[in-house]
């Protein structure tokens, strides 16, 4: 390297660089950037034009500054200006400064957008490598629109430098990840697949890069890639290792574009034809041999970069799953990383493991390595290759091992670390249910889960023992035996009073014999933890009592008891006491005909999909789980499978699923225990839920809410009263289907008893550019502070998507403007004295203070304007009626904005604390 | 494909920052606190990569400098783990024995080099030579040669030990 010109010389940010890191505190860095920013600014108003230098400088400075996490909102324009210097390092500084800080800002996308066209047309390739490079980190639909047509034929051009082709490739590859509708295929295709003969393996490596994505999405298209890129790859790994001179990577020859092939031939099936195919088996057997050659560095580098080879070949040969040979010995090689020092092979063995456990030709080799991998399970020091240990026992097992596994498991889950315990839980749970031979074995393994986990069994997993229980009567009897003696324990946990309360409500009857568990044991068995326990069980509790009136008329007079005492009619929860009230009517007033039909034993639960899997694949993201109903794990492990095995285990199967499969739904005359359940909760899980533009929707009922790349939802709401309809609208901004669509609405706890909300289903198939329309009608109840949420499911070429909006439903949506003089304005205004009943927020102004705007929010927030009112007249007075079902609360409102602090003060005054509350947090952050 | 990647001291201070997937100002910070935390609490001999959210997070310790990439499911742990290694090889060698002082004052450069190496979230030339190359020509293209700059960065915070010792050193 010559010594010269590392820097550019830019002393003056060298010197500020240095003034910040001097800085003692936080608010000293702040004071000098604010100084700076301000000395900036007055350059960059300053009627002196600046020379290209010093406008390079503050750039940098500026961008320095946003680096350091702080917001700039100035200085594009004169990024945009550097663009067009013909001065490379202001023009570079320039394209630095719009990759990082512009996003698609759009009058700034037009003058970029120009400065790009020139330079990509100014057949400099140091200039257009700049412009390409800035196209592929901003990568916005904008710039796609402008360039989409320009980039292949660059790409493609005969006289295109080698860098420019490299860039040009990563850029398209960039816009078709952002615009998949916009990149056009055609003419260039076949030119782009032969890059992958170029000489220069640098342009190789791109083009890789950018054709495997391709193919991916239209693999027809690209064809013609696999014996190109078979001939490639076999050249490489038969090399010796300086033929490639400086793509050879400590000994390793091309590992990155290796990687880059071996991830494009996964695109496709196994070549067809018998010679390619050949060819192929030799550059994987290679691969696997050369692992087990010594190594030709110590350097980690070195093994790294053979390794990494190493497993994208494996992951290749488990795409296939064609050669048992290949296979095995992929299987045999990670048995020995397992056992390698290095924690990283470790891990990638075990992860790498997983996928080989779910072939059939390999899962028995896999499960040779049971023990190593229990041993990992206790003796790993990293949570993450423990973590790992857990996916491949989850994977390996089958009903041959599904015993020790479990316990394994149960016994690990003892000390497991909390990160990963409500998995390993929901694990447990779906072996023990899917491999379970005798249920017994089950119902003990689920308590046990629950004794040693209690805080981790999620409701899936308990919903689910109780849903086997009734739908298997073989092990009714047990289960009550079971849980009967579990509840001994002196401390129990509250899921096991759960599971408890509801199976001796069901089936206590079928213990009752024996007088050491009689119906009046059970009962105080079961009364003695209801004081410890929550709201939502002691409500279960309340339903197992009734229950037992029905099989035991021998406790009725004990529970009638129970259910008159004060703490139960009187209970302050509104669910318990209503319970109590209704049950003690029916224990007085049924018959003993009608009681028995009233309280009947639960029909069979309808079964779909088993609500743990669907918990744990939501968890992990279903592309990560090992299908474990998958064919192929059906033979139970032989690779030599008969005929005669595969019926067999298909009678065997079907005898356990049909029980689970009964597909009878629960009588309407609903049992009251099906309340309890009926919220087996189908709600999405809990991603991130979007906000970004609720608080927009304060003052206005239309608009976009939520906008990613693929789908936009508008909104259009109207509001009477207490009634409102909301026009949702989904729009594919793709060009292929979704499928599986699919949305709801949910509330929490609190808020479910404040609004009402009714969906009305969708479609669930969204066409490529279309939009379909639901509607919501909302009942405000009484006043509320949260907002619901929609979630919103669909799958996108083969992905599930989970979205999560929340529903810019607010209390002010629900006001009636009221009109009034001002006279009554202020003697309403005093009776609402009481110091709760009035709110008051000083705040600075977010946007400019302009008085028709504030004018127009105010209105929008859904108040009446009064004019007059107020003495001072740049004051903002107004009031309004918040209709819910329950009651009307009557709000007044003044607003006064001081211009000159740019600070405004709003009072508030309503006759309920907790509506000024939350109406002050609404409209204030809208100013 | 790489979805981003941070580098950040020991100190949790974010030296850089690359962004190959277009998310808002508000989310970059979160994922940035949310991941230099969990980097930065892991212990000395664990294993190089993670899982977090969707993604596999690939991580490395230079001196006192992490680098820390998030790449995609599908995607190569270990290929990850030494393209991290090159772009240092990279910086070593344009800067000669690179510290964290370098990439402080230098932030740009270390933006431009990683440029020429990765584009999109994909490798675009994995040669040293040829990346460097590129980097020089730029460099021969540039005005006001000052070769003051980069030793005049160094002296003047000399009790910042950790933050000039070599990135190869540890």
């Amino acid at each position: 390297m010559p010594a010269v010109s590392k820097g550019d010389g830019m002393r003056g940010l060298a010197v500020f660089i240095s003034d910040i890191r001097n800085c003692k505190s936080k608010e000293a860095e702040v004071k000098r950037i604010n100084k700076e920013l301000a000395n900036i600014r007055s350059k960059f108003k300053g009627d002196k034009a600046l020379d290209g230098y010093s406008k390079k400088k503050y750039v940098c400075k500026l961008l320095f500054i946003f680096l350091l996490g702080h917001d700039i909102d100035f200085g594009h324009m004169e990024a945009v200006n550097l663009l067009s210097s013909n001065k490379y390092t202001e023009k570079q500084i320039g394209y630095l400064f719009i990759s990082v800080l512009v996003n698609s800002n759009s009058d700034l996308i037009r003058l970029i957008n120009n400065a790009i066209r020139n330079d990509l047309a100014s057949r400099n390739p140091t200039f257009m490598n700049l412009a390409l490079h800035c196209i592929a980190n901003v990568g916005s639909r904008e710039m796609a629109e402008a360039f989409v047509s320009e980039i292949p034929r660059i790409l493609v051009a005969g006289d295109t430098m080698d860098s420019v082709k490299q860039s040009a490739a990563l850029c398209l590859l960039r816009l078709n990840r952002t615009c998949p509708d916009l990149v056009p295929m055609g003419e260039w295709t076949a030119r782009v697949v032969h890059l992958l003969n170029d000489q220069h393996l640098g342009v190789v490596t791109a083009a890789t890069s950018l054709i495997a994505t391709l193919a991916q999405k239209s693999p027809d298209d690209f064809k013609t890639s696999v014996s190109l890129a078979v001939a490639r790859l076999s050249r490489i790994v038969t090399s010796a290792a300086i033929d490639l001179q400086d793509y050879t990577y400590y000994f390793v020859a091309a590992p990155w574009l290796s990687v880059k092939l071996l991830r494009l031939l996964q695109c496709y099936p196994p070549p067809e034809d018998a010679a390619l195919r050949s060819r192929l088996t030799e550059c994987l057997e290679t691969i696997l041999s050369k692992a087990q050659e010594p190594p030709k560095s110590k350097k980690v580098q070195h093994s790294n970069a053979k390794n990494a080879v190493l497993f994208e070949a494996i992951t290749l040969i488990i795409h296939h799953d064609n050669e048992p040979n290949l296979l095995v010995r992929a299987c045999n090689q990670l048995g020995q990383f397992l056992q390698h020092r290095e924690t990283n092979l470790r891990y990638l063995a075990l992860e790498s493991m997983c996928t080989l456990a779910s072939s059939e030709f390999s899962h028995e080799a896999v499960k040779t390595h049971i023990e190593t991998v229990i041993n990992a399970l206790k003796t790993e020091r990293d949570v993450s290759v423990r973590q790992r240990a857990v996916d491949l026992l989850y994977a390996m097992c089958d009903r041959s091992n599904a015993k020790q596994i479990v316990a394994e498991m149960l016994s690990y889950l003892e000390t497991a670390d909390y990160s990963i315990r409500e998995e390993i839980v929901l694990k447990v749970a779906i072996l023990a249910e899917k491999y379970a031979v005798d249920y017994t074995w089950y119902v003990d393994t689920i308590l046990n889960l629950i004794r040693i986990a209690g805080d981790y069994v999620s409701e899936e997993v308990w919903y689910r023992v109780i849903q086997i229980v009734i739908n298997r009567d073989d092990v009714q009897g047990y289960a009550a035996k079971t849980v009967f003696e579990a509840l001994q324990a002196p401390a129990c946990h509250e899921n096991l009073v759960k599971v408890g309360g509801y199976i001796l409500g069901e089936f206590g009857n079928l213990i009752a014999g024996d007088p050491r568990s009689s119906p009046l044991v059970q009962f105080s068995l079961l009364h003695s933890k209801f004081h410890l326990c929550s709201v939502p069980t002691r409500a279960l509790l309340l339903s197992a009592y009734i229950k037992f009136i029905n099989l035991f008329p021998e406790v009725k007079g004990t529970i009638q008891d129970v259910l008159r005492s004060d703490s139960q009619l009187r209970n302050a929860d509104v669910e318990l006491q209503q319970r109590a009230v209704e049950y003690l009517r029916l224990s007085c007033i049924a018959s003993t005909d009608i009681l028995a039909t009233v309280l009947e034993e639960m029909p069979p639960f309808p079964e779909k999909e088993s609500s743990i899997l669907a918990k744990l694949k939501k968890k992990k993201g279903s592309s990560k789980l090992p299908d474990l109903n998958d064919a192929r794990r059906n033979i139970n492990g032989s690779t030599n499978h008969t005929e005669d095995t595969e019926t067999a285990e298909k009678v065997s199967t079907h005898s356990f699923t049909d029980k689970l499969n009964v597909n009878s739904t629960p009588s309407t005359g609903a049992s009251l225990l099906v309340d309890v359940f009926s919220d087996v909760s189908n709600t999405p899980a809990p991603n991130d839920v979007s906000e970004e533009h609720f608080l927009r929707f304060v003052c206005k009922n239309n608009g976009v809410i939520f906008e990613n790349q693929l789908l936009q939802i508008g909104l259009k709401s109207e509001y009477r009263q207490n009634l409102g309809r909301m026009y949702v609208f989904y729009g594919n901004k793709t060009s292929t289907q979704f499928l599986s669509f699919s949305s709801s609405v949910s509330s929490n706890d609190l808020l479910q008893t404040q609004l009402n909300i009714h969906t009305k289903t969708v479609d669930p198939v969204i066409d490529g550019g279309a939009q379909v329309q639901q509607i919501l009608n909302i009942e405000c109840l009484s006043d509320f502070s949260d907002a619901p949420v929609l979630h919103i499911q669909f799958r996108y070429g083969g992905a599930l998507q989970n979205i999560a909006v929340k529903l810019p439903v607010m209390l002010n949506k629900f006001f009636q403007p009221t009109e009034m003089t001002s006279q009554d304005f202020f003697q309403r205004w005093k009776q609402l004295g009481a110091p709760q009943q009035e709110v008051q927020k000083i705040f600075k102004a977010q946007h400019q203070m302009d008085s028709d705007v504030a004018k127009a929010k105010l209105l929008g927030f859904g108040v009446a304007l009064l004019d007059g009112v107020d003495p001072n007249p740049a004051n903002f007075v107004g009031a309004g009626i918040i209709h819910s079902k329950t009651t009307q609360v009557g709000c007044l409102i003044r607003l006064e904005p001081n211009t000159q602090a740019q600070m405004y003060r709003l009072t508030l005054r309503t006759s309920k604390d907790s509506v000024s509350q939350r109406l002050c947090e609404l409209l204030s952050e809208q100013f | 494909m790489m979805q981003f990647m941070l580098l950040f001291s020991r100190q949790g201070k974010l030296r850089l920052q690359k962004w190959y997937v277009p998310l808002s100002d508000k989310e970059k910070k979160k994922i940035t606190r949310e991941l230099v935390q969990t980097v930065l609490a892991r212990k000395p001999k664990m294993c190089s990569f993670l899982e977090w959210r969707d993604l596999k997070i690939v991580y490395k310790r230079y001196a006192s400098l992490y680098f820390c990439c998030a790449i995609e499911d599908q995607d190569n742990e270990l290929i990850t783990l030494e393209i991290i290694h090159r772009y240092v090889e990279l910086l070593d060698k344009y800067f000669g024995s690179v510290c964290e002082l370098d990439i402080i004052f230098n932030f740009e450069k270390a933006y431009f080099i990683l440029d020429e190496f990765l584009l999109g979230g994909e490798a675009q030339e994995t040669s040293k030579k040829n990346v460097l190359k590129a980097i020089e020509q730029a460099d021969l293209l540039q005005e006001n040669i000052d070769f003051q700059m980069r030793l005049f960065a160094g002296v003047m915070i000399p009790n910042m030990t950790s933050e000039s010792s070599g990135l190869f050193q540890s």
